[in-house]
């Protein structure tokens, strides 16, 4: 399984990187080979099995953006890969969103979302409801995301605003993206394996970690 | 032009040193920030009037602040007002002012207050460290942080501007200045300055600085920090400080620099400095329940980068703790732009309210981990080095005060 890690110095604000490393090291510990790639600005897009786009500010966020539409990012996830994506790189994936200086920047396209500049910033812990379980994280952002019809939310926010005050991120076949910024899936193990299973295409054991007790600690705190 | 009365100064003056001192009496607190409240409110103008008639030096900066700021106070010779406890807005500059009349004063500033008190207190030296991710979830992105350093910098037409060359968004910062001594202290921290704040084009990083295509590049130094050698503007200084590591070395470079251009010799500057063991706890060793410990305060991913290149190979145990208060960030995920790989092979307790987070971050990192639900005990065999966050490390220090 090789994991591509794109632009984490554009996109990486938030120890965004983590992602990467729960997955590779969750896929390690269950035998799994992995090859986890960190891709620079300065690097041709590797073909992988998943890559992985983090968070970022106004300027690098554009300068992301650019390189993914110039690249072939909508192609190799064409051919079969998937990606990964929080906070901006959520928004980049979307056919436009706002930056700082032109409230209808071209994103990559892959996913029928567009993000507008919200009132206000949405700064605070996350919790969405995920089919019957809790995904728990921390947001950062200023834009509000609105999904076509036929775009299937992540979940239900249940604290904190997500996209919009009602739902956070989107599902597709070949995406996953979620305003919870960060390490994400280090928070949440189950969601991390529900990416690895969708990747790696089988059912995986289960995986005992001191993540467990985080993620319990941070469910009965942030929970409903 | 209208003067405003003296005595609108005078009075607030005395307002603030009355109520720090029933504040201290009454023990709310260390009596800075209340006292300075009272005393901007009789005259909001005060820190002003304080710092007329003396030389002040400002330090700001993400990293080495308050290090800092005690370095140049010990370096001066003689008293200095300091704002020592580590209330680095406005309200902390006027109490470390008031009843200090004629005395220099070095003040650490928080990195979004440096205009407005620049603009208050007309300084001679403003320093300028560092600028990387902190506090992510107050949204100072770092590079507005740099812009408004920049507009800052461009009016400083009596003042020296002692900035870091070795960091690109300083010296994109510090350009503006009319009069800059840029210092190369070999800032190894490069994860928020990777692209040019200039073009956004990648950043080269050689031996000989850092360059970008657009033509902005590091600018050449007077100050020059190496491994085994210190130059401070154009003299050379023996350094042999008590406070460990790279990042000391790099912040007494800096507060060398701006005493040199207070006009205090840096050469008798420096040997002031080796009198310095510990800055607010930071570096203390203390013998604690029958043990010895060492507190070691590390807020933000390059604070902790530097930090674990230190204790990394310290003999004895290794505890680190880690809040997430408002005043230290309430989002975590820094923890995964902190290195700790490095400490594999290592055995670390995670302490705090958030050592669940550590210890995941840890594990994820090959790191063995143990999770300290209560506070330990020190072995009496070997020492402790504890590392922690900012109210993470005011706890520890308070537990641990002799």
């Amino acid at each position: 399984m090789r994991i591509a890690l794109l632009y984490p110095e554009l996109l990486g604000t938030y120890g965004d990187g983590g992602n990467a490393l729960v997955l590779a090291e969750r896929a390690r510990r269950r035998g799994r080979r992995v090859e986890l790639a960190t891709v620079t600005l300065d690097e041709r897009l590797p073909a992988a099995d998943l890559y992985l786009l983090g968070g970022g500010e106004d300027g690098p966020q554009r300068l992301a953006a650019d390189l993914l539409r110039r690249g072939d990012l909508v192609a190799r996830v064409g051919d079969g890969a998937r990606v990964f994506a929080v906070c901006a790189g959520l928004q980049v994936l979307g056919t436009t969103f706002a930056v700082e200086g032109d409230d209808h920047y071209d994103g990559v396209g892959l996913v029928e979302v567009t993000t507008v500049r919200g009132e206000r910033r949405s700064v605070g812990d996350l919790a969405v409801r995920v089919g019957g379980r809790l995904l728990v994280g921390f947001e950062n952002h200023g834009g509000v995301t609105r999904l076509a019809p036929e775009v299937r939310p992540l979940g239900e926010v249940v604290r904190g605003r997500g996209s919009d005050g009602r739902h956070d991120g989107f599902v597709t076949e070949r995406a996953f993206a979620t305003y919870a910024h960060g390490p994400v899936l280090a928070l949440n193990p189950w969601f991390a394996d529900e990416v690895l299973a969708a990747v790696l295409g089988e059912e995986l054991e289960p995986l005992a970690t001191v993540a467990d007790r985080l993620y319990a600690e941070r469910c009965a705190r942030l929970g409903p | 032009m209208v003067r405003r009365p003296r005595s609108t100064t005078w009075l607030a003056e005395h307002a603030v040193l009355a109520v720090n001192r029933l504040s201290r009496v009454l023990r709310w607190g260390e009596g800075t920030v209340i006292g300075g409240r009272a005393g901007l409110a009789l005259d909001p103008t005060l820190l002003s009037g304080l710092a007329r008639g003396r030389q002040v030096v400002l330090v700001s900066g993400t990293n080495g602040k308050t290090t800092t700021t005690a370095l140049v106070a010990a370096g001066w010779g003689g008293p200095v007002a300091v704002n020592d406890t580590g209330s680095n807005m406005v309200q902390g500059h006027v109490a470390a002012l008031a009843g200090r009349r004629g005395v220099p004063a070095a003040l650490e500033v928080d990195e979004s207050w440096l205009a407005g008190i620049a603009a208050a207190t007309r300084p001679a030296v403003v320093v300028l460290l560092n600028l990387s991710r902190d506090q992510l979830d107050r949204a100072n992105e770092v590079r507005r942080v740099a812009l408004r350093w920049r507009d800052l910098c461009a009016t400083l037409t009596d003042t020296v501007v002692v900035a870091n060359a070795s960091d690109p968004l300083v010296a994109f910062a510090a350009e503006t200045a009319p009069d800059v001594a840029w210092c190369d202290v070999a800032t190894p921290w490069r994860l928020d300055a990777v692209s040019c704040p200039h073009c956004t084009a990648p950043l080269a990083f050689a031996p000989t600085g850092w360059s970008s295509a657009c033509g902005f590049t590091q600018p050449r130094a007077t100050t020059v920090l190496t491994e085994g050698s210190l130059r401070v503007d154009g003299v050379d200084v023996e350094l042999d400080l008590a406070l460990p590591g790279a990042v000391n070395r790099a912040n007494a470079a800096f507060a060398l620099t701006a005493l040199s251009r207070v006009g205090v010799d840096p050469r008798a500057a420096a040997v002031r400095l080796a009198s310095v063991r510990e800055v607010a706890g930071r570096y203390a060793r203390r013998r604690w329940r029958g043990g010895e410990v060492r507190l070691v305060l590390a807020k933000n991913p390059a604070g902790f980068s530097a930090a674990l290149e230190e204790v990394a190979g310290a003999p004895g145990d290794l505890w680190i703790a880690v809040n997430a208060r408002v005043a230290d960030g309430r989002d975590p995920s820094w923890l995964y732009d902190v290195p700790f790989e490095r400490l594999t092979g290592r055995t670390v307790t995670c302490l705090g309210e958030r050592r669940l987070d550590l210890a995941t971050r840890l594990d994820y990192g090959g790191v063995a981990v143990i999770v300290g639900d209560a506070v330990p005990d020190p072995p009496s065999d070997r020492p402790v080095t504890i590392v922690a966050n900012y109210t993470a490390f005011q706890e520890w220090n308070a537990r641990t005060a002799p």
